[in-house]
């Protein structure tokens, strides 16, 4: 095997072992019916008897209908895709301002601008977002700060709302949405702004007709990383959100643990993928022509 | 906080017995502390494995912290002590398999099943040299479960109720109805600490019994109708619930931070201590409703495929011990089934009757037994509707 083969053969490793393998596993399970052992589903070939041919396939398509019988799956769906999209959208108003003040700023503060973006990350997910129960519960710092300002004189019910939500989406993800877009605008070539002044144009005119096009796909690609990852999330709205928020990761959190049934989890659990995977593709296709095109 | 180290007496009786260890090993096996050689006798209480580990997952907030500590001491044992809040947790990571475990504490109804599932393994009786401190009432009643005892020795037990905030429930509502579910489970009433805070245990089968022993049903009914009424019943108190929730609960009761929450024995008073302690002036209380409420027990099993049996079963043998068991009640507040155990627990717990129902409560608790697959799937599904709405 040649030295390039590896190389190549390497990343096709990683996807078999960490997202086909686990893939093939999951849809298995999905097609499988659930019964009181371990593992709590029945197995999906059986040998029924001594000879080949007595392998029996129980093949099981109930999840997937089972799925459609009952609203509560597309309801999660259809909630969870409206709070990724806000907390997406959330995330670029704040991120783009941010990624375009760290690349424009001076090359010597660019790497510790950078640095601060990523800091939190050096801190535990878990802990980041308990941290903000203690900022935002009625006895928290916040409302004992607004308190003793004098703005208020009743707590306000920050914790178990949706803004806490939100809050706490937007604050885990931004990072994601930073990242690829001051990738972007930093590498973009400054001069053709320098260019549109010459010829007249005001710079809000320039940004528009040059900067922001040229870094949409640096846009697509931070929606992209916090928009899926917030479609799944499962742990932010639990500690943060109310009760009553329906979201898909809380559904299959249910299927799995109290009703132990692996097979409808497993089953919701390929729906979101093939769901997620689409604009996914789309983006990968979309780049691909882009960088095509330009070479 | 009481040590569970040995007092002076029994320190001297170990040194003695330790000494006469080879020709009296008869006579001393009755002392657990006198660890047998282990290679000696493999079948002997004291015996570990070759490996001095421990791997315990048990409930949060359910132990003296000294008794981990003593027992490494003690035997040389590390202990990795890792908890849950949820049954459901436990079970699905049990049914998994391979969750590396040596020792869990499930409940009993929870645990009825599994046992079924083949998850554990049955206990080697020879190796708990204390078993006769249990209260045998209290064994006969978990062997519902598990027949025979073989699987399983209780930890501890209690009951659900509603812890309250004293002084706010008084302030809002001078004629609170403080010994019923109808604090909470009334809409009317509800409504009233809508703004002040109601948290609700997320344990789906525990709402659900409650409900039923309010509606004066079957606290075990497996019927999808009685299962209707307690969810119109559950979604007309729905609107005053702040959170639905099994162990912040504790906390935020202890902080002030909510009025009214329907909890587990212990966890209320362990709320009702730390406000004490925090001296903020909250003062928490526990109610056990005149309807009537749900005993539960909390099981102590080894998986089958637990690395460090022997290890298990020595430290459910020191749990055992009657100080050590009286520790953890004085800690917790949740009584152990440990008969031996009731002349070391403090007073104040003792006499406490929402640690130890009197005769007549205990007349009114029911038992929670297994449910079927099928209810369990309606169960989980109203659950998630009154959680939502949806």
């Amino acid at each position: 095997m040649s030295g390039r083969t590896a190389v190549i053969a390497l990343p096709y490793l990683w996807l078999l072992l960490f997202f086909v393998i686990p893939f093939v596993i999951v849809l298995k399970i999905s097609f499988s019916e659930t019964q009181i052992a371990m593992p709590p589903y029945q197995p999906l070939l059986q040998w029924a008897g001594e000879r080949l041919a007595d392998i029996r396939l129980n093949v099981n398509f109930g999840n997937f209908l089972y799925l459609f019988e009952d609203r509560l799956y597309l309801l999660a769906l259809v909630n969870s895709l409206q709070v990724a999209t806000v907390s997406t959208l959330l995330a670029l108003l704040i991120g783009y301002p941010l990624a375009y003040a760290i690349a424009r700023s001076d090359p010597r503060w660019r790497g510790i601008l950078l640095m601060l973006v990523i800091l939190p990350f050096w801190t535990s997910f878990l802990l980041r977002v308990y941290a903000w129960i203690g900022i935002l519960k009625n006895n928290g710092l916040l409302n004992n700060f607004l308190l003793w300002l004098g703005v208020i004189d009743q707590p306000i019910v920050m914790l178990q709302t949706d803004f806490a939500t939100y809050l706490g989406i937007v604050y885990c993800y931004l990072p994601f949405m930073v990242m690829p877009l001051y990738a972007n605008l930093e590498k973009m070539d400054v001069t053709l702004l320098e260019a549109a002044e010459d010829l007249g144009c005001r710079p809000l005119r320039a940004f528009a007709s040059i900067t922001l096009p040229l870094s949409l796909p640096g846009v697509v690609a931070g929606c992209m990383l916090v928009f899926i990852p917030a479609v799944g999330e499962y742990v932010i709205p639990a500690l943060l959100g109310p009760s009553d928020s329906l979201m898909i990761g809380k559904v299959l959190w249910t299927e799995f643990f109290n009703n132990r049934d692996w097979p409808v989890a497993s089953a919701v659990a390929i729906v979101l993928l093939l769901i997620l995977v689409a604009p996914i593709m789309y983006f990968q296709r979309a780049q691909g022509r882009e960088s095509g095109g330009r070479r | 906080m009481l040590s569970s180290s040995p007092s002076r007496p029994a320190m001297g009786l170990k040194i003695a017995c330790l000494g006469l260890a080879t020709l009296l090993l008869a006579a001393c096996s009755k002392e657990p502390e006198v660890a047998a050689p282990p290679a000696a006798v493999a079948a002997a209480p004291g015996a570990t494995d070759a490996e001095k580990v421990l791997n315990v997952y048990n409930w949060s907030d359910y132990i003296d912290p000294e008794t981990v500590k003593n027992f490494e001491a003690r035997y040389g044992i590390k202990v990795n002590y890792d908890v849950f809040d949820a049954n459901e947790v436990v079970e699905t990571k049990l049914l998994a398999g391979n969750t590396g475990y040596d020792l869990v504490m499930p409940s009993a109804q929870f645990m009825e099943r599994q046992i079924k599932a083949g998850v554990f393994q049955k206990l080697d009786k020879a190796l708990l040299s204390n078993l006769g401190n249990m209260d045998p009432s209290i064994m006969q009643r978990v062997a519902l479960h598990d027949p025979n005892n073989e699987h399983a020795i209780p930890y501890m037990w209690g009951t659900d109720g509603i812890g309250y905030n004293v002084d706010q429930v008084r302030q809002i509502m001078p004629d609170a109805p403080l010994d019923s579910w109808a604090l909470v489970l009334d809409p009317k009433v509800a409504a009233k600490f809508k703004d002040c805070g109601i948290s609700i245990l997320d344990a789906a089968s525990d709402i659900r019994s409650i409900v039923l022993i309010y509606l004066g049903k079957d606290p075990n009914s497996q019927d999808a109708d009685d299962l209707k009424r307690v969810e119109e019943q559950l979604m007309k108190i729905r609107p005053y619930v702040r959170k639905v929730n099994s162990s912040q609960y504790i906390e935020d009761l202890a902080n002030g931070d909510l009025c009214i929450a329907v909890g587990y024995s212990g966890d209320v008073l362990q709320a009702r201590d730390r406000a004490r302690e925090a001296g903020k002036g909250v003062q928490v209380a526990y109610s056990l409703p005149k309807e009537g409420s749900i005993i539960w027990f909390d099981m102590m099993v080894i998986p089958a495929d637990a690395r460090h049996p022997r290890n298990a079963h020595l430290f459910i043998d020191y749990l055992m011990q009657p100080q050590v068991a009286a520790n953890n009640s004085n800690a917790v507040h949740y009584p152990n089934g440990n008969l031996a155990s009731e002349q070391f627990i403090n007073p104040e717990v003792r006499n406490d009757p929402s640690v130890f129902p009197g005769a007549e409560v205990k007349g009114k608790l029911s038992p929670e037994l297994a449910v079927g697959d099928d209810y369990n799937r309606l169960l989980t599904r109203t659950w998630t509707r009154f959680q939502t709405g949806q």
